[in-house]
């Protein structure tokens, strides 16, 4: 694993800017714990001071200091992503294996559900979720929604890679051996699609933080947990930008776009990492 | 014949089960709401003067009539369902009592317009650079645009959409940057007015379509630069077959069965797309229409548009999937 | 063939249609940092008459695809030519292949110099019909109008006894036999001077097979065009080429006529091919050859075959040995054959 990581960042210039950002990331959650002011408290710092020495990026109009908003934000942010990746990653796991190894009736009806959830418009379903549950709409019922959401596209793979795992000799060796289905799935099976899940799991951060930023930002989310989507939404409650904050709304967008590019350059030298035809390619070049 | 009729009605079967599944499903979450839409209507109503009990009991019960909320939840979900397919919603409770469908059908042409003009010009020029960039790898020119492109790939629609509202609506102010058309616009059908109404969805369409483009991109490219090794591709230039050729009806051919595949796949996301840069440029369809009814609490309209958009989308599914085997002679009836 | 006639009377000297001088290629991967040479081709010289079948024979990754492809510019990285010269000759005129503009390429293809590819399920668009593929390859070439064009097309395909209803087909609607048949003649619709075949009848059937074979025999004697015609199959060169070389390991190890090679062979390697071709009545079971085709990224010193070889001596694991005339009309390279070099 440390040698792995070790090439990519030798030979792999997307991978090595991705790492890189993946760093700095860790470097601001660590640093978060370390907020000399609590995330939700307001008016502990004079409010619209622009970015200077003693406050690297700034106050807000609401009093709190800019720079520390936003490492709780990013570190909100991040685990926010994290947490429905995890979760959306072992549901599509057992549909995906299951659908892909038991085949018949049973990979029938899995993948019309399947289908069903991947065309359906995420962001209305959101929007009816926050209509009816209003403050109830808190961070962790969020993740639960879209983990429920964000599955379908990658059981489709993974049961593609099932598929042809199940006619492989050893699946057959396993069955006459007496093992279990499930102990087939998850001892055999797994490790093999280990890989993609990985790669897949960078695509996911991607649509689930972008779907709390847009929902955040419209205020349909719990506005008393920071995140990145929160830090726009009470800059664009206080017209920041018509009032000059330019520090406000410029430090969340930046970190966004930085974010986004680093969780997409990683997952970008993943699938390449995974599809030797992809690294052909690029030699061809 | 006989074989494409088979899956065009199991095709229809499936997009019958997504609508079927996917309206439940806002059903039931709409109907776990807190918001009790008679109540609420009744208080806005009386809200403008007294009136006697009586008088309020006999609304509630036409309400809860109107709103299809008799009975226990199953009678309502009945209720729902064969009111639905008469395109009954119910009146809508902001704008009481205008019915739900007639606010809708007002929105549901911008909507659509940006949708379709927007999916079609990021996927032209997705795929168009796409196929350059796979087939002339080493066009220097091609490397930045892609790079480019997909380098806005992963940015969340709103933040885009939000950079180019301060890009062009206060660093450099060309373009008008909400609304659908001029505030004190003669709507009456003009050269002027479609002028205008094109000039205000330059920016929106633009924010979709530097989204888009870089997705389509790189899929194309990725397809391109596999179908260049494949046999066929390399016997028709060792038969001396012109480049634009092989190009145009070896490479593109072959890479847009997949690609169309998933323009089907991607549309739920373009939708979602559409919804959120309509809610940054104030552009009056039904993305707008639906925060708009959520910040009102109008029960009936959030609900109508939500079965709305689920029917839309897997409609436009249904109609791309069943186009793909006309394309590619090789799907056959499955 | 009367070619070799023409070869050995003196007064007539006629150039060959292919000569091909040193040529090497080599596919250089960069992986993670790790830079390698595959030598797929490595220091082949080769010269192919007017109206002959040169058949050229090998394993499987000896390198016999590479040498065709590199032989008819048909390369793309990671292959790349290191040296040597591939030059054609049609019609008096030379054509260096890589020496050539794009344009310049693109125009003597199909028209003198066209190419069969294996038989397999996608050397046709499989997505357009297959009159599209004619009107694509041979259109352009012929100068036809198009009524004449379609006319000459179909006659082609029922001198081939192929049912000009093909053309309306999709590639995948035909059996593998049909659609090789309809490739070889899309080949030659332009009645090329040379043609490339590439294991043309390694996918097919045995029945298919000999119809296939039996076909192009019919083609190259109306034509008159010259052959490459490369296939792992010693039996299939027993029959169609009228020479043939043998790669091993990206080399060519020896080279004589057909008979030549199946009679008295001299290589070691050579002898074992034609050793292991099954005989009518005899029922001696065939001795396989002990280990497998050596590594081009990382061959054996030397002679590559000297691993595998009874007769190795001590220099065959030093010095390379050069391709050597020990007779009329037949090369080898072999120290056990022409002697250690002092």
């Amino acid at each position: 694993m440390f040698t792995i990581v070790r090439d990519l960042i030798r030979y792999n210039i997307e991978f090595a800017v991705g790492f890189a950002i993946l760093l700095l990331l860790i470097g601001a959650v660590i640093l978060s714990f370390f907020s000399p002011y609590p995330a939700a408290d307001i008016y502990v710092v004079a409010p619209d001071m622009p970015p200077d020495a003693e406050f690297w990026l700034g106050t807000t109009s609401r009093g709190q200091d800019n720079f520390w908003q936003l490492m709780i934000a990013l570190r909100n942010t991040l685990a926010f992503g994290l947490g429905v990746a995890f979760l959306s990653r072992i549901l599509s796991l057992v549909v995906g294996l299951t659908a892909g190894y038991a085949g018949g009736r049973v990979d029938r009806v899995l993948m019309a559900i399947n289908d069903s959830v991947m065309v359906i418009p995420h962001f209305p379903i959101l929007v009816l979720f926050y209509f009816v549950l209003k403050d109830d709409m808190n961070w962790l019922m969020l993740v639960l929604i879209l983990s429920a959401l964000g599955w379908s596209y990658d059981a489709r793979l993974i049961r593609s890679i099932a598929m042809s795992l199940r006619t492989r000799p050893f699946t057959t060796q396993s069955v006459y051996s007496g093992m279990s289905m499930r102990k087939i799935l998850v001892e055999e099976h797994l490790p093999y699609v280990m890989p993609i899940v990985f790669a897949t799991t960078m695509n996911n951060m991607i649509w689930s933080i972008g779907m709390e930023i847009t929902l955040s930002v419209l205020g349909f989310t719990d506005v008393d947990t920071p995140t990145m989507g929160q830090m726009i939404y009470w800059a664009n409650s206080h017209s920041a930008l018509i009032s000059g904050i330019w520090w406000w709304v410029a430090a969340p967008v930046v970190a966004i776009i930085v974010l986004f590019i680093g969780l997409f350059l990683l997952s970008m030298s993943m699938n390449e990492y995974i599809d030797p035809r992809s690294r052909l390619n690029r030699m061809g070049s | 014949m006989a074989a494409y009729m088979i899956f065009v009605a199991r095709r229809f079967a499936q997009l019958l089960l997504v609508v079927f599944l996917g309206i439940s499903a806002t059903f039931f979450i709409t109907h776990m709401t807190p918001v009790d839409p008679v109540t609420e209507s009744v208080t806005a109503i009386t809200n403008f003067g007294k009136s006697d009990p009586e008088a309020i009991e006999l609304m509630r019960k036409t309400l809860t009539e109107l709103y299809g909320l008799e009975g226990n939840l199953f009678e309502q979900y009945v209720t729902f369902w064969s009111r639905l397919v008469r395109g009954d919603f119910g009146p809508s409770l902001s704008a009481f009592p205008t019915p739900v469908s007639q606010i809708i059908f007002r929105a549901l042409p911008w909507t659509v317009g940006l949708m379709i003009s927007a999916t079609l010009i990021s996927f032209t020029i997705g795929n168009t650079l796409g196929a350059l960039a796979g087939y002339y790898r080493k066009s220097r020119i091609l490397k930045i645009i892609s790079l480019g492109l997909i380098g806005l790939q992963p940015i969340p629609y709103y933040v885009l959409a939000f950079i180019l509202l301060i890009l062009f609506g206060f660093v450099w102010p060309v373009l008008p940057i909400t609304g659908g058309y001029e505030m004190n616009a003669d709507l009456n059908l003009s050269f002027a007015l479609v002028l205008d109404i094109i000039r205000h969805s330059i920016l929106p369409a633009m924010a979709l379509v530097l989204v888009g483009a870089g997705s389509w991109l790189t899929g194309m490219r990725a397809l391109t630069s596999n179908i260049v090794t494949e046999d066929y591709v390399t016997f028709a230039e060792l038969g001396g077959v012109g480049s634009t050729r092989i190009l145009r009806s070896y490479v593109v051919r072959n890479a847009m069965v997949p690609q169309l595949t998933g323009l089907a796949m991607s549309l739920g996301a373009i939708f979602n797309g559409t919804v959120i840069t309509e809610i940054v440029f104030g552009y009056p369809g039904i993305g707008t229409l639906l925060i708009n009814a959520v910040h009102a609490g109008d029960y009936s309209l959030v609900l109508g548009l939500a079965s709305l958009s689920i029917i839309g989308v897997a409609i436009a599914v249904f109609l791309i999937d069943i186009l793909s085997p006309l394309l590619d002679p090789r799907i056959k009836a499955e | 063939m009367q070619t070799e006639a023409l070869l050995r009377s003196p007064d007539i000297v006629v150039e060959p249609t292919l000569t091909v001088e040193r040529l090497k290629a080599y596919y250089t991967t960069k992986a993670f940092g790790i830079d390698r040479d595959i030598r797929a081709v490595d220091d082949i010289s080769l010269t192919v008459a007017k109206g002959e079948v040169y058949g050229v024979a090998g394993e499987s990754s000896s390198g016999k695809t590479s040498l065709i492809k590199t032989i008819v510019g048909a390369i793309r990285p990671p292959l790349h030519v290191v040296g040597g010269t591939v030059r054609f000759n049609f019609g008096g005129q030379t054509y260096d292949i890589y020496d050539l503009k794009p344009d310049e390429l693109q125009a003597i293809r199909w028209r003198h110099l066209s190419y069969i590819m294996q038989g397999s399920m996608n050397v046709l668009n499989p997505v357009r019909r297959i009159k599209h593929s004619f009107y694509d390859f041979a259109f352009p070439h012929m100068g036809l109008g198009r009524a004449t064009f379609w006319d000459r097309v179909r006659d082609h395909l029922r001198k081939l006894d192929l049912d000009p209803g093909v053309l309306d087909s999709y590639p995948h609607q035909l059996s593998g036999g049909m659609r090789q048949r309809t490739t070889i003649a899309l080949a030659t619709v332009c009645t090329p001077e040379f043609i490339v075949a590439d294991e043309p009848t390694t996918a097919l059937d045995v029945i298919v097979q000999r119809d296939v074979l039996t076909m192009l025999r019919d083609i190259q004697r109306d034509l008159g065009s010259s052959f490459l015609f490369v296939t792992h199959d010693m039996s299939v060169h027993a029959t169609v080429s009228d020479r043939v070389g043998i790669v091993y390991a990206g080399r060519l190890v020896e080279e004589a006529d057909t008979p030549t090679l199946f009679r008295s062979a001299r290589h070691p390697y050579t002898q074992h091919l034609v050793a292991s071709l099954p005989k009518i009545g005899d029922t001696t079971r065939r001795a396989s050859l002990s280990g497998r085709p050596p590594s081009l990224a990382d061959p054996p010193p030397g002679c590559r075959f000297h691993p595998r070889c009874p007769l190795a001596m001590d220099v065959c694991s030093k010095e390379v040995p050069p391709l050597v005339s020990i007779a009329p009309r037949h090369r080898v390279a072999c120290f056990a054959v022409t002697g250690a070099p002092s």
